[in-house]
């Protein structure tokens, strides 16, 4: 029975025993006419009342049509009017009563109201069962239509205009004599943008009538609403709480009608848009505070707060957003060291001395806690893999074909394990056996004391990936795209197809395992039997692998983000965006997650929020992967550098 | 006489209390304890799933406008036979009629829209691996029952809680007020889904107490309720079945009705799953069965 155009309430009455016959109207009615009016639009060229010739339908609601006309009573120039039909088909007299009443109410309500952001009304007439308004025609479309046609987010300075324009015309509507007008439905979607880039306020449609009826009814519209307007009340502060919501929407671009209610606090505006400056967040925060009493205590004391931000954040001469709230220069490593070449791998500790591969084909022992160099042993290729430490010897794979597996303490070579192609892949250890991938097409199985083959399993493609082994089983990826879990007798027990390679590594729990694609895919499967839980798609391609942070699973791709997304039901918690790919993996320590990026920085984020904690630029791309040990960062950088800083 | 009776209904001599109090016998480990305990219980060495269902319309309705769908199998495949299950509960509101074709759209069109998948891998030999994870498969089909209800009942809506089961994993789709549990042998009951409800929302907020919530006027408000609206953003979730444990679904004429404590006890007490469910249903009915009644409970065993 409200006119709300298009529109559904959501707010369902569950029955109770007590309450059987309560409700059904609302929504029943909405859906109902929405047929009728289907069936008897008026057509195109028709005419109306001898004077409103019908363009076309430009809006369609639950009792009626909008349409576009001109009025024949300036036949010399095109004048354009909107139209709003209301068909009354109630059954009920008293109800068909109720609903013109209404509608003359709006009539008689939009004739006494003059603002620039108000619609002028210039008619009004009952045609049998139904009803019109003439209204003046708004060239344009409404602000839910702005959002979503807008790529990427609205400037700030265009939804402030906005903001400072609807207070305007709010603190007009409450200022109104005799009685103040409450709006209570401010939503996106009643706001035009008319093609001056002005704000006009359409559907003064909602009748205090229909909702104080019956206790229990319909309570309230989506997503907008203050919390009081679930107790009937309707005041100034329930248009200003409905108005921060609408800023919210507009800086967002999160719908609230998608969210729980009253959830706006759980979507910190800045940390989905951190180019919103903090003024304007306080204000909008202000604005939905759950108290009506802790709001602004008028629209025209919110307007002069926008206005004041406005000022202060320069909106005419705009003033580029805040980043970063460490600079990089304010941390510097503990030490570095320079290597002769890029360095693309990923170090690994072990008992005060820090090892890492290079493209320069050296490994490199160094002292972790002054970076004092130890000594380095030669292979014949670069070395791209992180090197694994077992039982006091070194193993790390290069480009030279070979595995290599160096004494720790002379720095001199114990053994080498050939195969047919470069070694990418980074070894891993189980049950005295060390897994690792070739670009031969194969996972090779070696005996850890031995040096010698135990098997190894062939795949449809080169493997670059490391093997993760849980519960006597091996997965890896290959650059084919194919997947596989394999035991440790390297018998495939299933096997999974993704579009593009699967160059990341794999990390999982015993009820999940996490990798990526160049498909630009995060994927998460039943270890058991290869099953996809679920899929999350990334902007770009990734070889990044992701890293289990609690309940979140924290992943980089070359679109330049690195996300986090939750491990239960693969909704994005956050994302981070740095200012190229994002091509090495992140890693958890304490609550900080550690990330490199193309574009030379180490980024340190707050695990939980993806808020940045700090950056530390390098010369060069960093494209492999932290390694976090107690306390301090080593990172190394295609600058030759690698880095010692402080967690 | 006596010790015939002894030897038949296993009663024993009058002394053995007084020996028992100054016995001084070691304590079973855990470990001893344990095995004894798995021993008592149901066990497959391959996995299987059981299940069991109850409904009633209850003691103050005329009309049932829930609707129950259960269905348990094994997925024969290369790596041994999966455990597969589907069960669907929808409590289906509007006020008339169209609750009623609410649930049953909706339980129809999920269950429909998940069984046609899975029909290669159930009842054919050759099948290609499914292009869709579980989570969207759950989500195109809580869409599609959208659809259909807005088309074939337009106004009406209804709960919705399904979970789909594959070797262990539970992947719940989820709107409304209806509500999955993780019930513990050892006592603890884990509600999984979080109610769609006004009331639900203020608690969440801590704007009201659960005790202020007991007697909110309007608990009965749903924000999200399948047909309803023109966005659905159904809640979707996979977690890993509880072993042991029981997953149990129901409608809020259960669990509006009958306390956790008495839903935990009535489920570990019972000597199989059918029983349970029926006490149950007995126990909602017993505190006054204000409301239809519907109830799924499912074990992985083994």
């Amino acid at each position: 029975m409200s006119n709300h155009e298009g529109q559904t309430i959501i707010y369902l009455i569950r029955r109770t025993p007590l309450e059987t016959r309560l409700f059904p109207e609302l929504s029943d009615d909405d859906k109902g006419e929405e047929n009728v009016v289907a069936k008897s639009q008026l057509q195109a060229g028709a005419i109306l009342a001898k004077r409103y010739a019908i363009q076309e339908v430009v809006g369609l609601g639950g009792m009626g049509s909008v349409y576009r006309a001109r009025d024949m009573h300036f036949p010399n120039v095109t004048k354009l009017v909107a139209v709003k039909e209301m068909i009354n088909s109630a059954p009920d007299p008293l109800v068909r009563e109720t609903i013109v009443q209404n509608f003359e109410r709006e009539a008689n309500l939009l004739a006494t109201l003059h603002h620039p952001s108000i619609p002028k009304i210039y008619d009004y007439f009952t045609l049998e069962s139904r009803s019109y308004l003439v209204l003046e025609f708004i060239h344009g479309k409404d602000m839910e239509a702005v959002i979503n046609e807008t790529n990427g987010f609205l400037p700030e300075e265009q939804v402030l205009t906005w903001a400072i324009d609807l207070c305007d015309v709010l603190d007009y509507l409450h200022k109104h004599q005799p009685d103040p007008i409450i709006f209570r439905d401010m939503k996106p979607s009643n706001v035009m943008i008319n093609s001056n880039g002005d704000v006009m306020l359409v559907d003064f449609g909602i009748a205090k009538a229909f909702q104080s009826g019956i206790k229990g009814t319909m309570i309230g519209t989506e997503g907008y609403s203050p919390p009081e307007q679930y107790r009937g009340e309707a005041t100034q502060a329930a248009d200003i709480y409905s108005l921060g919501a609408t800023l919210h929407h507009a800086l967002t671009r999160r719908d609230p009608r998608l969210e729980p209610p009253f959830s706006f606090a759980e979507r910190p505006i800045r940390r989905i848009n951190p180019a919103v400056s903090p003024e304007l967040e306080t204000i909008v925060n202000q604005a939905l505070e759950y108290e009506p009493a802790n709001r602004f205590k008028s629209a025209s004391e919110m307007r002069d707060a926008l206005t004041s931000v406005a000022r202060k954040t320069g909106m005419l001469v705009r003033m580029g957003p805040k980043t970063g709230p460490i600079k990089s220069e304010g941390i510097k490593p503990l030490w570095k060291f320079k290597c002769e070449d890029e360095i693309r791998g990923t170090p690994a500790i072990h008992q005060g001395t820090l090892y890492i591969g290079c493209y320069d084909h050296n490994l490199y022992a160094l002292d972790a806690s002054e970076g004092k160099f130890q000594w380095k042993y030669p292979t014949d290729g670069g070395i791209v893999s992180r090197p694994i430490i077992v039982d006091g010897n070194i193993i790390v794979g290069s480009e030279d074909k070979r595995l290599h597996v160096v004494s720790s303490r002379s720095g001199k070579v114990v053994w080498t394990y050939y195969t047919d192609g470069p070694v990418r892949s980074s070894p891993s250890i189980a049950e005295g056996h060390i897994f690792f991938g070739s670009d031969d097409n194969h996972l090779h199985a070696v005996n850890l004391n031995t040096g010698r083959m135990a098997w190894r399993f062939e795949s449809a493609d080169a493997i670059r990936s490391t093997p993760f082994v849980m519960s006597e089983m091996v997965y890896f990826g290959c650059e084919s795209g194919d997947y596989y879990a394999i035991n440790f007798r390297g018998e495939m027990k299933w096997r999974f197809r993704s579009k593009r390679a699967v160059t990341a590594s794999t990390v999982g729990t015993g009820q999940a395992i996490y990798f990526t694609s160049v498909d630009g895919t995060l994927y998460a499967l039943d270890p058991r039997n290869g099953w996809v839980i679920w899929r999350f798609r990334l902007g770009k391609s990734s070889i990044s692998t992701p890293c289990i942070a609690d309940d979140l699973i924290v992943v980089g791709s070359a679109d330049g983000f690195i996300y986090a997304v939750e491990a239960k039901n693969s909704k994005e918690a956050w994302r981070f965006r740095t200012e190229h790919q994002v091509n090495g993996s992140p890693v958890l320590y304490k609550d900080s997650i550690y990330c490199g990026s193309v574009d030379g920085s180490l980024y340190c984020l707050e695990y939980r929020t993806g808020r940045l904690r700090w950056k530390f630029g390098t010369e060069g791309a960093i494209t492999g992967t932290p390694l976090v040990f107690d306390d301090v960062v080593y990172i190394g950088s295609t600058d030759h550098h690698i880095y010692a800083l402080l967690a | 006489m006596d010790k015939l009776f002894g030897w038949l209904f296993g009663s024993q001599p009058k002394t053995t209390e007084k020996a028992m109090d100054i016995a001084n016998t070691a304590p079973l480990t855990e470990e001893q304890l344990k095995t004894i305990v798995s021993n008592q219980n149901p066990h497959f060495d391959l996995q299987q799933l059981v299940s069991a269902a109850g409904q009633s319309v209850g003691k103050q309705r005329e009309l049932n406008e829930d609707s129950l769908l259960a269905i348990t199998s094994t997925m024969a495949g290369n790596s041994g036979n999966l455990p597969f299950g589907l069960y669907v509960v929808a409590d289906g509101m509007g006020g008339h009629q169209f609750g009623e074709v609410a649930s049953n759209a909706a339980i129809r069109t999920v269950a429909g829209y998940i069984m046609k998948k899975f029909h290669p891998y159930l009842f054919q030999v050759k099948s290609e691996p499914m292009d869709e994870s579980f989570q969207e498969l759950m989500s195109a089909a809580v869409n599609e029952a959208q659809r259909i209800i807005q088309r074939e009942a337009p106004g009406s809506g209804t709960t919705l809680t399904a979970a789909l089961v594959i070797g262990q994993q539970i992947t719940i789709a989820h709107v409304g007020d209806s509500r999955a549990y993780f019930v513990y042998p050892d006592g603890r009951l884990e509600t999984i889904t979080r109610d769609h409800s006004l009331v639900q929302r203020l608690q969440e907020l801590g704007h009201i107490t659960p005790e202020e919530a007991e007697n909110y006027p309007h608990r009965n408000v749903l924000y999200k309720a399948l047909g309803q609206g023109d966005i659905l953003d159904p809640e979707i979730f996979t977690l890993a079945f509880p072993q042991p444990g029981t997953l149990m679904i129901c409608s809020d004429g259960m669990w509006g009705v009958v306390a956790e404590q008495d839903i935990i006890r009535a489920i570990n007490e019972a000597p199989n799953l059918q029983r349970a469910c029926q006490n149950l249903v007995t126990a909602a009915n017993t505190a006054g069965g204000p409301d239809n009644i519907s109830v799924v409970l499912a074990q992985l065993i083994g």
